[in-house]
């Protein structure tokens, strides 16, 4: 994974240097104004895209259908925090849809994560917040009952959030580890459903170096998230290291069970979280 | 207007004659004089309100020195190893008595990316309990992060210098007639931060846990922060020399805006989670009403309002 990143990056430099070589020669005007008009957008675009090698590695010769409503991805242009960045999906209530892949194109690990939805869960929306190590698209693709999948995009400007060290206060990271809170929300629409699973974890990167031994601290991060409602699946998620410092997901669903949350986790090292929400936590 | 003008025009001339006299190769000398002797034997230079540029050299923070009879002790290192130089140099240009200590009040660039060239001089650097891990964490990123704005010429030429030796709580250092207090915060603005307190004259260097006219940056515990702030306040300090804005203002009253400040952001995020309104959404409302009581508040303030969001809804 990490050595086809590598690959990936060193192609796409090697592509870069290329150009900006053919266009020194070329440009009589003078290279530096032609490297330095480019807009973050327009190098992002320019450069060869990290997902024209995803596309294939992560779905083969399927086809994925653009610009449809059935899902729709919303992320803030400019990140406030690299580390902390909004992403919410919606789906079209319609389509049924099941599995979801969030792909952020140029982070070193650019599968964020991977939602499935249960039969019957109706869900409607979901966000969570994911670090962001570069200018990058973010991707979601979402694959209905029927098995067709679908694309979605947008670009976010934001740098650093991988490496960024994640703990602002590691001494209460490490004590509240595992700690979940379930929130429920009011919602306008009558069957559906809203509510807020957070999990206290660092959810290392793995791309922070320790100074002192110049090794990297070792990734450590929720891997499997399992989410049931009155006994029956919701959804779960299979997560990596672009999820951020303790992960957060907010739900819409129409699935109408009623009786307690219940959350499994587990992280890299072997550690199980589990909590039954009884009655309203907030 | 035209009496305006013309006592430009006179700057100028007295500027370049200036430029004309002292020459090129005080250009040293040029930043080392910006210290100012705030209180006897207590000296500080004003950082730039400013993003760290290679014009500025990252010279964007409060730093200073205190001169005892027997020694010398540097508060905070500078943004750059060219940063950390003017400061010695200015340091020479009062005494020539040995600069024992330097003492990082956390760990942030613009502070501490001139650390090397106090320790070449012979210093023993002095830091928080937690500044060793937080650096060794966050060296490598702040390199990148800083050849961005330094520029990779000034960056490079930094090797993050971590402490020597670290305070656990409150620790006395004697520069002969004259001590200085150094005390560990819990976290608060970083999970480092340190505060020193010169008694013989009544200053106090308050690094980042004190910032005027520059919006205040969360990078610790926006709680911590403000539980700590009483404790700040009952310091029997006559003046105090914010980590950034003015290099000395009178105590405790220069604390007023922060407080008010991170109360207000507090106040606006909690506000935000009962009601149930997602972070995305929260953080553009957050602390509105202080825009335009701060400079750089459009680059911290949606950060910091990110930061308390996803603090404060554990609470």
């Amino acid at each position: 994974m990490a050595e086809n990143g590598r690959n990936r990056t060193t192609s796409r430099g090697t592509a870069l240097a290329l150009t900006a070589s053919a266009m020194l020669a070329l440009a009589l005007a003078g290279p530096s104004r032609a490297e330095t008009a480019l807009s973050p957008e327009e190098k992002a675009a320019e450069a060869d895209s990290a997902w024209t090698e995803l596309k294939p590695d992560l779905f083969g010769d399927r086809q994925l259908v653009e610009g449809t409503d059935t899902i729709a991805i919303e992320a803030p242009k400019r990140a406030t925090d690299p580390a902390i960045v909004p992403v919410k999906l919606s789906f079209d209530p319609e389509m049924d849809v099941r599995k979801v892949t969030l792909v952020i194109d140029e982070n070193p690990s650019p599968v964020a994560a991977t939602f499935e939805f249960a039969q019957g869960a109706d869900m409607r929306s979901l966000s969570t917040r994911v670090r962001v190590n570069a200018y990058t698209d973010i991707h979601a693709v979402a694959e209905t009952a029927d098995g067709k999948l679908y694309v979605t995009k947008t670009f976010v400007k934001a740098a650093g959030g991988c490496a960024a060290p994640a703990a602002k206060d590691p001494e209460v990271a490490a004590r509240e580890m595992g700690k979940m809170k379930m929130r429920e929300f009011g919602t306008d629409e009558a069957p559906v459903h809203e509510a807020q699973l957070m999990i206290r974890h660092p959810n290392n990167s793995g791309l922070q170096k320790d100074q002192v031994t110049l090794l990297y601290i070792p990734a450590h991060f929720i891997t499997d998230l399992r989410v049931d409602k009155g006994g029956k699946p919701l959804f779960s998620m299979t997560g990596g290291i672009s999820i951020s410092e303790d992960p957060s997901f907010r739900f819409a669903y129409g699935a109408g069970d009623s009786g307690p949350f219940h959350a499994k986790a587990s992280d890299t090292e072997g550690a199980v979280f589990e909590k039954t929400f009884t009655g309203e936590q907030s | 207007m035209r009496g305006s003008s013309a006592r430009n025009a006179v700057c100028l001339a007295i500027a370049a004659m200036a430029i004309l006299v002292v020459g090129p190769a005080k250009e040293t000398a040029a930043a080392a004089s910006r210290f100012e002797e705030i209180a006897p034997g207590v000296y500080a230079r004003h950082g730039l309100v400013a993003e760290e540029t290679p014009e500025n050299q990252g010279a964007i923070a409060n730093i200073g020195f205190v001169v005892g009879d027997e020694a010398v002790a540097m508060i905070d290192s500078g943004g750059s190893v060219a940063d950390g130089e003017d400061a010695l140099e200015a340091i020479r240009r009062v005494t020539d008595k040995p600069v024992a200590y330097l003492i990082d009040t956390h760990m942030h660039p613009d502070h501490l990316f001139g650390n090397q060239v106090f320790k070449s001089a012979g210093a023993t650097i002095v830091g928080h309990r937690r500044l060793p891990a937080a650096l060794a964490a966050r060296a490598e990123f702040y390199k990148q992060s800083m050849a961005a704005q330094i520029g990779p010429e000034l960056a490079g030429a930094v090797s993050v210098t971590p402490p020597d030796e670290t305070v656990e709580d409150e620790r006395r250092i004697d520069l002969g007639g004259r001590t200085l207090v150094v005390k560990a915060w819990g976290t608060a603005h970083t999970d480092n931060d340190l505060t020193v307190f010169d008694e013989e004259t009544g200053t106090l260097f308050a690094g980042d846990l004190v910032f005027m006219d520059h919006c205040p940056v969360l990078d610790g515990s926006l709680k911590g922060w403000l539980a700590q702030i009483p404790d700040l306040m009952a310091i029997p300090a006559k003046r105090v020399v914010p980590g950034h804005g003015p290099v000395s203002a009178p105590w405790p009253a220069a604390i007023e805006p922060e407080r008010r400040y991170l109360e207000t952001l507090a106040a606006d995020i909690r506000k935000a989670i009962a009601a149930g309104i997602p972070l995305a959404d929260a953080v553009a409302d957050a602390a509105a009403g202080e825009s335009g009581k701060w400079q750089l508040f459009e680059d911290y303030n949606p950060r910091n309002a990110t930061a308390a969001y996803a603090e404060l809804e554990w609470e």
